[in-house]
């Protein structure tokens, strides 16, 4: 389902493979939450989610809102195009204020 | 293909067939204004739902052809001949693009994308910008023309400013506000587009699968507030929806932030922000509402956005009256979708393979109830299977389904082909309310189709000709179906030329099918045209005439155990009747008992039963009341060993008209059958239809009366004729 490699003992990296969809939603948003709590910085490796709507963004809201409750950090460190998409359109981008790749050539 | 996709599908199919239905409505009314509104309905559903899949190639095809029902619908233009006919050639394109996006394919293929191009050029052309419409073009096409001249980003109260606030339901309804939005973008630009999540409560109360978005949007779009709001019908009932035209009072946006459920200061920043508001009006703005407070305190409830506007003078009131009609009627179309329920067909055929078994375990407990001898038992078993039998029907009643839309499809049929073919035909249907089983209903459109083509293209004849035959020039084709003993009937009758026996018999002669100077019955001779490889037509039409076809409808028809025969006297027309057996699954059943083994005949063939007369001798028929019924013995039939009883008894039973007996050694009575299938061995066994399972666990086969009532008219015939004197022998 995902991956957790433990970098240090303070950053976590967290690779999400599936897509993010409301049909994972319940469970990524528990590997999401505990997660974080398990760490001080969480590095988010989204560059395989192919798909992501509504309910998977809200999750990355969730998170980097929890984390900054908390003063903990979490970030995206790769976005999979359809990630970076779908934040663009929600104009959360600088909100996020996580490094995006920009393609070289735009779709759009 | 996800679930959403597949539903679209299916009720895109459905709004299709509506919009046909229709249309050809139309050609006889064309100025009634229900029908306008079923069309552009039927339309303006399937344009919103592809919206919301975002199929795009669906959107754009049906955007124009919505805009042409449109006019239509408001008069400017009016419906001929010709504009039907194309409406009914873009419906049918319609239905390839839903084809094409359940395909899964991501765009419609070159040849389909020129069709469908083809149709948008002659809509446009004859119809549409001969009228001077601008907003027939694409909705893609449209938004980017306008609104670039401003420079440096548009000018703020150019825009549009939508607030919308999703209900927590959305996502586990299906839809996604991502798709709504996507949708929206189509209809014009976002230009800025603020995500509110305020709404989502701390992580650990917050439901995953519920969405607590809110969105502030400035948009750029020359089209009308309808139109934008029409974006998000399908979440109507579950979004907050506020639309602020442009140009609006800076009061209306100090109204919106107080009916929205976020802090003033913050949504003034968004506002600001996307460029609604500039920080000095919003400053002004806010100045003048803490101002007003006191007094606004008084009358705190807050109005409806409605009231507000119409208030405000921005909206007409007859506008905001429309929106309140529309938005009832989703409610209300809501509600009657609620009285179906869709479900898969697999689960309902588990729960009539299960009420099966339980069929066939109640026999037992009945049969050991009885052994036992005990009246309690006995009389709780007895309402146990009276429960089930009503289970039994009720299940089965689940798969019923009325065979009217399947002959109502015919009336397109009939128009296109008779038209291409240059004759006047009228289909007139009855019996359309006939039940029968869906797998049935599924299966017997083909062979229909087969027959209908038949009788447009050969059998009803072109006008002058009939005029030549002093027939009226218009020519009839019937569709009929009703109930009979236990199968339902379906005729295809025309009042054309009719067959020609003696073509028939030629070219059978021709084919090797008969020896000549083989005398047979007309029955006999038109059951040939359902032989492979028969065709009488001298032309091959490019509808029918290619000799395949009429053994394949007799064959689709005997895979489900029904019938098909041709009646026909010449010049006056042919009448085809398919019999079918109205379920698949279980029956009532007469269970008999020749030798030691039981066998089931479908109670609904059985007329009566009595003793055989002793003596009857070899003669394979008896007096029933002064007629000949003709009657096989069961032990001759399947070669029972052993000596018939003293007493044997006669099962009167009829099938399609027709009169026979079967003579078994004993009457068990009523038993309700689970029909088991025989495998694939038996399956040119003649005069056995089936198996079932007996509440002793014994099997007992289920005999095909049909086919033993023409054995035994058969081996009458055959006896009568060689002995002419049979007949009076056996009226005296």
């Amino acid at each position: 389902m995902s991956k957790q490699s433990r970098a240090a003992t303070s950053a976590q990296r967290l690779s999400i493979v599936e897509d993010m969809t409301i049909y994972h939603a319940a469970d990524q948003k528990q590997i999401l939450v505990e997660a974080l709590a398990g760490c001080e910085e969480l590095e988010l490796d989204l560059s395989a989610v192919s798909e992501i709507d509504t309910a998977g963004f809200q999750l990355l809201v969730l998170i980097k809102r929890e984390a900054a409750r908390l003063g903990k950090r979490a970030g995206i460190v790769a976005h999979s195009p359809a990630v970076s998409e779908v934040v663009d359109f929600f104009n959360m981008a600088a909100h996020f204020g996580d490094p995006m790749l920009v393609p070289a050539q735009e779709a759009r | 293909m996800d679930e959403i996709t597949s539903v679209f599908v299916t009720e895109s199919r459905e709004q299709l067939e509506a919009m046909e239905a229709a249309l050809l409505q139309l050609e006889d009314q064309p100025t009634d204004a229900d029908i306008l509104g079923a069309v552009f309905r039927a339309a303006h559903t399937i344009k919103g739902g592809a919206g919301v899949i975002e199929c795009q190639f669906l959107v754009a095809f049906t955007h124009v052809v919505e805009s042409a029902l449109d006019k239509l619908r408001n008069g400017e233009i009016a419906a001929n001949a010709d504009l039907i006919a194309l409406l009914l050639a873009c419906s049918d394109h319609m239905g390839h693009l839903i084809g094409v996006l359940e395909s899964g394919a991501a765009a419609p293929d070159d040849g389909l994308r020129a069709d469908g191009d083809a149709l948008l050029a002659r809509l446009q052309r004859d119809w549409l910008s001969a009228e001077g419409a601008q907003d027939a073009t694409p909705p893609v096409a449209a938004p980017d023309e306008a609104l670039e001249s401003s420079g440096g980003g548009a000018v703020e109260t150019d825009c549009w400013h939508i607030s919308l606030r999703f209900g927590p339901d959305v996502l586990k309804n299906g839809m996604d506000p991502l798709s709504f939005l996507r949708y929206l973008g189509t209809l014009g630009r976002i230009e800025r587009l603020e995500t509110l999540a305020d709404a989502m409560p701390p992580a650990d109360e917050m439901d995953p699968e519920a969405c607590y978005l809110g969105f502030e949007i400035s948009f750029a779009s020359s089209a009308d507030k309808a139109a934008i709001e029409q974006v998000f019908d399908f979440v109507r009932d579950e979004c907050v929806l506020h639309i602020l035209p442009p140009r609006s009072k800076l009061a209306d946006y100090i109204q919106l932030m107080m009916a929205l459920p976020e802090d003033n200061m913050r949504l003034g920043e968004i506002l600001v922000r996307i460029g609604a508001l500039t920080q000095a009006e919003l400053d002004e703005g806010l100045r003048a509402q803490s101002a007003g407070s006191e007094n606004a305190e008084e009358d705190a409830v807050p109005a409806p956005l409605g009231e507000i506007l119409v208030e405000q003078r921005v909206v007409q009131p007859e506008l905001v009256e429309a929106a309140v009609v529309k938005q009832k009627q989703v409610t209300d179309k809501k509600a009657a979708e609620a009285r179906l329920i869709r479900i898969q067909a697999d689960k309902l055929d588990r729960l009539i393979d299960l009420v099966g078994e339980l069929v066939i375990a109640g026999a037992g407990v009945n049969l050991l109830a009885s052994r036992a001898g005990h009246a309690d038992l006995t009389e709780a078993t007895s309402i146990v299977s009276r429960l089930v039998e009503s289970i039994r029907d009720s299940a089965l009643q689940l798969r019923m389904v009325q065979i009217g839309e399947t002959f109502n499809r015919f009336n397109r049929v009939v128009r296109d082909v008779s038209k291409e073919l240059g004759k006047d035909i009228e289909l007139v249907i009855s019996g359309g309310e006939t039940e029968l089983d869906k797998s049935v209903v599924e299966k017997i459109g083909d062979p229909l189709m087969h027959l209908v083509r038949n009788a447009i293209d050969h059998g009803i004849e072109a006008p002058e000709v009939r005029v030549e035959r002093s027939k009226p020039p218009r020519g009839r084709l019937e569709l009929n179906a009703y109930h009979d003993s236990g199968s339902i009937v379906i005729e295809i009758v025309d009042d054309g030329g009719g067959l020609n026996r003696e073509k028939i018999a030629r070219k059978a002669v021709e084919r090797g099918l008969i020896q000549p100077g083989h005398t047979l019955s007309d029955q006999e001779v038109y059951a040939l045209i359902f032989e492979a490889g028969f065709s009488t037509v001298d032309q091959v039409s490019n509808l029918s005439g290619r000799g395949v076809g009429m053994d394949v409808v007799k064959r689709n028809i005997q895979s489900l155990r029904g019938r098909v025969e041709v009646d026909s006297h010449e010049g006056r027309g042919t009448r085809f009747s398919i019999r079918l057996p109205l379920t698949l699954a279980i029956i009532d059943g007469f269970l008999v008992d020749a030798g030691s083994a039981g066998y089931v005949i479908p109670l609904d063939m059985v007329v009566e039963c009595m003793e055989l007369e002793a003596g009857g001798g070899e003669r394979n028929y008896l007096n029933l009341r002064g007629e000949v019924l003709p009657f096989i013995r069961l032990r001759e039939l399947f070669e029972i060993p052993g000596e018939p009883p003293r007493r044997e008894n006669v099962v009167v039973v009829k099938s399609a008209g027709q009169k026979a007996g079967i003579v078994v050694d004993q009457l068990l009575g009523e038993f309700q059958t689970v029909i088991k299938p025989l495998g694939h061995l038996f399956r040119n066994l003649r005069g056995i239809g089936g198996s079932t399972i007996l509440g002793s666990g014994e099997v007992a086969l289920i005999l095909d009366v049909q086919a033993l009532v023409q054995i035994a008219a058969r081996d009458e015939e055959r006896s009568l004729s060689y002995s002419p004197g049979g007949r009076s022998g056996v009226a005296g």
